[in-house]
């Protein structure tokens, strides 16, 4: 077996889907002949034909209301919307419909849809190209929102995503689209949605993050070990709903808590960790838990895009906060 | 500097009508329009949409039901989308279709529930797949091509239908259902159900176009015009559109004329923007009056058939009342029970918390 980076993943993972359930379509700009902009669609639609893997015509709000009429006429719609930037101009579908269909109808239509979209900085992209929209989606009632954070995580947890009976907004965190490679069983066995990852064992602080940061936060894990203090690290994987019990069983042991994040921190995924973390937790901490996040600014243009995705600095000065708080 | 130009393409908006305002017969007539029977199915459905309007009006201003849009004047396009259909077709409405859900099995009593604030009006028990009722304007149109792509996917020989209004026809939504129905050919027929005012705008400042049909060729696709209170032009044109959409010729636009005699909902006053000598013009056109002319002038109706129909019709409406007055409230929890197929653990606590209410 050879090993696949993530959107190499992807891909064996909706190739998988295709082969085994007829129901599963696969839609959305360039997707086709193109294999994607990212080619997380490479081949398919020579393997699958053009019924199953289709281009669309160029009008995101059009391919999420597609995706939301396909789930309710029976088939199980994979779309890509191209850059999660401009899944912006698929709300009305996405929030008024897709995720509400089922509650609407009291259980008489639902829409087994998955959108995928690629998310996040750190490419050199053009502007409106390096979005993290992970809070916004969390906010939906009837959504799930998951983000993988390596090859295997990618496949499982996509294959569950498709299965899933309810609406998923799949973000794929394109920084690391080509990072690391793994080894990835194409065994078609799928990752359980709705929980967290506990990716490394300790038992001095706690690190919550998800998507791409899961690798600067490693990084500094390994650091950490280096010196002696043993960094408990989680994959938040599902931002919605929310698995806050193996954070607070996390942070029970340790007493102290990190959240690390790519997007801007107000009223964000680890704004809702932190509350939750106030609310149920609270007698755990020795320490005030801290955020490393963006910034509430604009992500900026290439030039200073690094400045705004936290570094492996910013993250051990929080870390270091933490630990020497009395 | 004079150039000399050939036209490259050249486009045709078909106006269809058979019956004029005073019921005269303009041109060769459909089959359905000299079958008695068909025709009283046909009055039937639009006299019982007239009372349940009246009706559900009533219970608006009594406080039994919320916000309500009223179907006054334009019953044709609705019975027209219920008499063409076919029950496998699938429908997906706006808000002025009960005529057409009605036909399809959806009660009088969960439209009552619907407006009177309970999802489950939408579950409709006789009806398993057409759409609910869509407030978010226009953005059924998409679903109806989603759902439009999933029938061609599974090669079956079913038709959609969607329903909007003039000002839908302005929204992006509107435009990118077309042009997909148009480049995918699929089995879709919109009906435009122009009754000439978005809310307070009319139609004339809703767009420049000079019909809204023609709105379907920038998407390669036939638009037609039909007089919309004529029920014979409205359920032909529509039954010729889906037949065209199940045989795989692809979709169909057709703007059906109408007037909107009401408010736009029960919480709009149209005094405020409209004059009211327009609507002693379009009273004329009411398509009631046209349809039981024309049956009268056939020998098939009369006054005291009229009266006969009125009294049952009124009693089954009041029967749909008492039902829906006898339904409970929803349980609380049930405002979490359909959110996911299984609620996640994540959200056990709140629906505990609602289940406690108010209690301490």
């Amino acid at each position: 077996m050879t090993a696949i980076t993530l959107v190499e993943a992807v891909a064996q993972a909706l190739a998988y889907e295709l082969a085994h359930d007829e129901k599963v379509v696969i839609f959305g700009q360039d997707i086709g002949a193109n294999g994607g902009v990212f080619r997380a669609t490479q081949g398919l639609q020579a393997r699958f034909g053009e019924e199953r893997v289709r281009d669309t015509p160029l009008a995101e709000n059009m391919i999420a209301g597609l995706a939301v009429g396909m789930a309710i006429g029976g088939m199980k719609p994979v779309a890509e919307i191209q850059f999660m930037d401009f899944i912006c101009a698929s709300i009305d579908q996405i929030l008024s419909h897709g995720s509400r269909i089922r509650n609407r109808t009291r259980g008489r239509l639902s829409c087994p849809m998955v959108i995928r979209t690629p998310s996040g900085g750190g490419i050199r992209a053009p502007e409106h190209h390096s979005d993290s929209m992970e809070a916004l989606f969390s906010q939906i009632p009837g959504l799930r929102v998951v983000i993988p954070s390596s090859p295997s995580r990618a496949y499982g947890l996509l294959l569950a995503a498709i299965r899933d009976p309810d609406p998923v907004i799949f973000m794929e965190p394109k920084r690391i689209y080509r990072l690391v490679k793994e080894e990835v069983p194409d065994n078609g066995e799928a990752l359980p949605l709705d929980v967290c990852f506990v990716l490394r064992e300790g038992k001095d602080i706690t690190l919550v993050t998800w998507g791409a940061m899961v690798h600067e936060t490693l990084q500094v894990a390994q650091k950490l070990s280096a010196q002696g203090i043993e960094a408990e690290v989680i994959d938040v994987a599902t931002a919605k709903p929310l698995d806050m019990d193996t954070i607070l069983q996390s942070v029970e042991k340790t007493g102290r808590c990190v959240v690390i994040q790519e997007a801007n921190p107000t009223c964000s995924l680890s704004s809702e960790i932190i509350a939750q973390l106030a609310e149920k937790g609270l007698t755990s901490l020795m320490a005030p838990p801290m955020r490393v996040t963006g910034y509430d600014t604009v992500m900026p243009l290439y030039r200073l895009e690094k400045l705004f995705i936290p570094s492996e600095q910013r993250i051990m000065n929080a870390v270091k906060n933490v630990l020497e708080y009395a | 500097m004079s150039h000399q130009t050939t036209t490259v393409a050249h486009f045709d908006i078909p106006y269809f009508c058979y019956l004029d305002p005073e019921a005269n017969v303009l041109q060769p007539l459909p089959a359905f329009a000299t079958d008695p029977v068909m025709l009283n199915k046909i009055y039937r459905m639009m006299l019982l949409m007239r009372i349940f309007d009246k009706k559900a009006i009533t219970l608006q201003r009594t406080g039994k039901l919320g916000t309500y849009p009223s179907t006054l004047g334009q019953e044709a396009i609705a019975v027209g989308i219920g008499a063409a259909m076919q029950e496998a077709d699938i429908l997906c409405p706006y808000y002025r279709e009960y005529g057409a859900q009605f036909w399809r099995g959806v009660k009088m009593e969960e439209i009552f529930l619907y407006w009177g604030g309970d999802e489950r009006g939408n579950a409709f028990a006789n009806n398993k797949h057409d759409l609910p009722i869509c407030v978010p304007i226009a953005s059924q149109t998409l679903h109806a091509v989603g759902i439009a792509t999933a029938l061609k996917l599974q090669k079956k020989k079913q038709a959609v239908l969607v329903a909007l209004g003039d000002g839908a026809t302005s929204r992006g939504d509107f435009y990118e259902a077309m042009n997909v129905a148009g480049v995918w050919e699929l089995p879709v027929v919109f009906v435009i159900n122009n009754n000439q005012w978005a809310i307070s705008l009319p139609r004339e400042k809703q767009t420049k176009a000079q019909t809204l049909a023609q709105k379907a060729i920038a998407a390669g696709i036939e638009g037609w015009q039909v007089d919309g209170d004529d029920i014979f032009a409205v359920k032909e044109t529509i039954e010729k559109a889906l037949v065209k959409a199940r045989n795989g010729q692809g979709a169909t636009v057709i703007e059906a004329i109408t007037y909107r005699m009401g408010d736009h909902t029960t919480a709009d006053d149209a005094s405020r923007y409209r004059k009211p000598e327009e609507l002693v013009t379009h009273e004329k056109h009411d398509p009631l009056k046209r349809l039981k002319k024309y049956m009268i002038s056939n020998g098939w109706w009369d006054e005291s058939k009229e009266q006969e129909l009125m009294k049952e019709l009124t009693a089954e409406v009041e029967k749909a009342v008492e039902t829906f007055d006898a339904i409970a409230m929803p349980a609380p929890e049930t405002m979490f029970d359909y959110l996911y197929e299984t609620l996640p653990s994540a959200y056990s606590a709140q629906r505990a918390s609602v289940m406690k209410g108010d209690k301490e």
